[in-house]
């Protein structure tokens, strides 16, 4: 019996109810089934690798909800205007014809005795090995007065799509003269400089669109990624715009009304007026839920991303616990194919190659001014662990930071390529 | 202030060289017949212009592709803005074979494989870059390791199936389709090149921060591997 892809193309509720249908492989199918949950930087990379590799002798289901995918990295860049909300947007239709099965749905639940993902719209897709991908959730009550049905009056932003949109929106939106406020996130978080290039980009549009508005972020840390090159970068593009009130000042303590649309900072009330609240994080849901999490993560091997508490499960990219790789898209590209690697090897017998694992991450400061940092990693019996890294120095010409920009560009193409084809 | 700099430099360079220097800095008059090879599309020396290629004077120490008026490729203004600075050991790199230095080179020249040729043309061309000719032991013209390679190194047979997994590490940035737009394209390369290009940048030799961090952990097998692979796509 043969998977056929347009029905799982189909509508949620019509590819669960086919799935249920007994083309099980466990007992006696022709081929092994690789479920992957999230098509994400890690989902969508390891279902291609996985699919393109294994020549059709493993079945690859891949299970996300969203048909267009919209990635989180470069999203503040279409906070600045200088990418659009299309530029962001990539369907899945070329995984599809690659021979992945796309169903589009929730996994909202996993039985690991019987080896199935449950699917919101109704049964369930039995596997063989289960990769999980799902990204971050927000940690309840992380912000005072703040939770997920605040998003709209306080958005997070935090994940791709509607939130970016919504934020922009609100930016767009500010009266002259008006006060952006962030809500910074503990760490560890998705995207260590995120925050501090949305402040750039934020501070880009404001500069152009808005110059008297003044931006506050709250932040609970003492310091941040990359902080002396845009801390260099907001006195020299954006003089006088950014007040950063960090841990010692109190940028932990706050309190937010999404009614009053207040932000209170170590007690200090201030009206604001748009708020974007970027809580601590947590491994996605469906992690929880499936039973491998260690606290807010998922604890994983650095061999293969294999869970520590099952061993047909794999966690990739943010909800993983791993060692020393930033949660990024960047490392959950190269987590999955290290992953990829040792899936299809252990289900068809083919070799298996050494972890290696590496990230860089590009930031915008202003127009032509990326900056970057990055490291290799490697696999220890204890963790992923950091070999080597680098780091774009303050002061560097303009000509090296047009070229690092235009660098990031050249990224762009090339993961978004790699993970959607 | 600044020559005092210099003057001490030099002697410190000196002390810690000694003089197997001087004779590895070349022989002028024969740098001047070997710089025939060179004439039809360089100029140097008085009132030298940018002919196809920028003209040479101050050559040593000057940033890649920074001539205001010359005509570089894409890739050798990348050097330059990646922090590519012509120094003794570099020029020498690049004058051996200019395509393992810069990729896109439009200097379609195949390399001047004369260790001693190569060091006579550039004591030639040093005497119209002012500082280096003061004090020939200062940077940029001391004379850095041997940067050729092994030709064992060179003779290893990659294998192409561990090239592809080592490369979809690659392929994050470097896109299949060879694409050059930010990043440059990797595919298609001769083994050699892409061999000599990696160990230039294992060595630092190449300027590129990422490059260097991503080949300077690979091995000389790992190195053959990706040459293989990437070899023959498109």
């Amino acid at each position: 019996m043969k998977l056929n892809r347009r029905i799982f193309m189909g509508t949620g509720i019509a590819a669960a109810a086919t799935l249920a249908a007994p083309m099980v492989h466990a007992d006696g199918h022709a081929k092994p089934r690789v479920v992957v949950v999230g098509g994400g930087a890690g989902g969508a990379t390891a279902a291609r690798y996985i699919a393109k590799d294994s020549k059709g002798a493993i079945d690859v289901v891949l299970i996300e909800p969203s048909r267009m995918y919209y990635t989180c990295f470069f999203s503040n860049l279409y906070l600045g205007g200088i990418k659009t909300i299309d530029d962001l947007g990539h369907s899945y239709g070329t995984i599809a014809a690659e021979g992945v099965n796309v169903v589009h749905d929730w996994a909202v639940g996993v039985d690991r005795d019987a080896k199935t993902v449950a699917l919101a719209g109704g049964g369930s897709v039995p596997y063989d090995k289960l990769i999980l991908s799902p990204g971050i959730d927000f940690v309840e009550g992380a912000v005072a007065g703040w939770d997920l049905s605040s998003q709209n009056a306080m958005p997070h932003a935090y994940k791709g799509g509607s939130q970016t949109e919504l934020l922009k929106a609100q930016l767009a939106a500010m009266p002259q003269g008006g006060t952006f406020a962030m809500v910074a996130p503990p760490n560890p978080y998705r995207c260590p400089p995120g925050p501090y290039e949305r402040v750039s980009m934020v501070a880009h549009f404001l500069k152009a669109n808005n110059p008297t508005a003044k931006i506050i972020v709250a932040d609970p840390k003492p310091k941040f990624s990359k902080m002396a090159l845009f801390q260099e970068g907001w006195a020299d593009h954006y003089e006088g715009m950014i007040d950063w009130i960090g841990e010692d000042f109190g940028g932990g303590d706050v309190v937010v009304d999404p009614n009053a649309m207040t932000l209170s900072i170590d007690g200090e009330v201030t009206k604001v007026d748009v708020c974007n609240v970027i809580p601590a994080m947590k491994a996605g849901r469906i992690a929880e839920l499936a039973g491998v999490t260690d606290g807010n993560w998922a604890p994983v091997n650095a061999a293969d991303m294999s869970s520590k508490a099952d061993a047909d499960i794999y966690v990739l990219g943010d909800s993983s616990q791993q060692g020393d790789m930033p949660k990024s898209g960047f490392s959950a590209n190269s987590q999955a194919k290290v992953c990829a690697n040792a899936v299809r090897g252990a289900l068809t017998g083919s070799k298996v190659f050494p972890a290696k694992f590496s990230n860089t991450c590009w930031s915008l400061i202003d127009t032509d001014n990326g900056v970057k940092v990055g490291a290799t990693y490697e696999a220890t019996d204890e963790k992923i662990s950091k070999v080597d890294g680098f780091i774009s120095a303050t002061g560097e010409s303009a000509e090296l930071r047009k070229a690092t920009y235009e660098e990031s560009e050249g990224w762009y193409a090339g993961i978004t390529a790699d993970m959607f084809g | 202030m600044k020559f005092l700099v210099q003057i001490s430099l030099a002697v410190a360079v000196t002390f810690a060289a000694g003089a197997a220097l001087s004779s590895e800095l070349g022989d002028v008059d024969n740098g001047k017949v070997v710089f025939k090879k060179c004439k039809s599309c360089h100029a140097v020396g008085e009132g030298a212009k940018n002919k196809v290629g920028p003209q040479l004077n101050g050559i040593f120490g000057r940033a890649a592709g920074s001539l205001d008026d010359a005509k570089y490729s894409k890739s050798m203004t990348r050097a330059g803005d990646d922090g590519l600075i012509w120094t003794q050991e570099i020029l020498d790199a690049f004058i051996e074979n200019p395509k393992a230095l810069v990729s896109k080179t439009r200097m379609s020249f195949r390399g001047i494989k004369d260790a001693d040729d190569r060091a006579d043309l550039l004591a030639f061309l040093r005497i119209y870059s002012d500082n280096p000719a003061d004090i020939p032991e200062a940077e940029p013209t001391a004379i850095g390791t041997d940067h050729d390679l092994d030709p064992a190194i060179l003779a290893i047979q990659g294998d192409p199936e561990y090239g592809e997994y080592l490369g979809s590490e690659c392929i994050t940035c470097h896109q299949t389709n060879g694409t050059n737009d930010g990043i440059p394209g990797i595919t298609g390369w001769p083994t050699e090149d892409f061999v000599v290009a990696m160990h230039a940048y294992k060595q630092k030799l190449r300027p590129h921060p990422v490059m260097q961090m991503m080949a300077g952990r690979l091995s000389d097998e790992e190195i053959a591997a990706l040459a293989a692979y990437f070899k023959d796509l498109e």
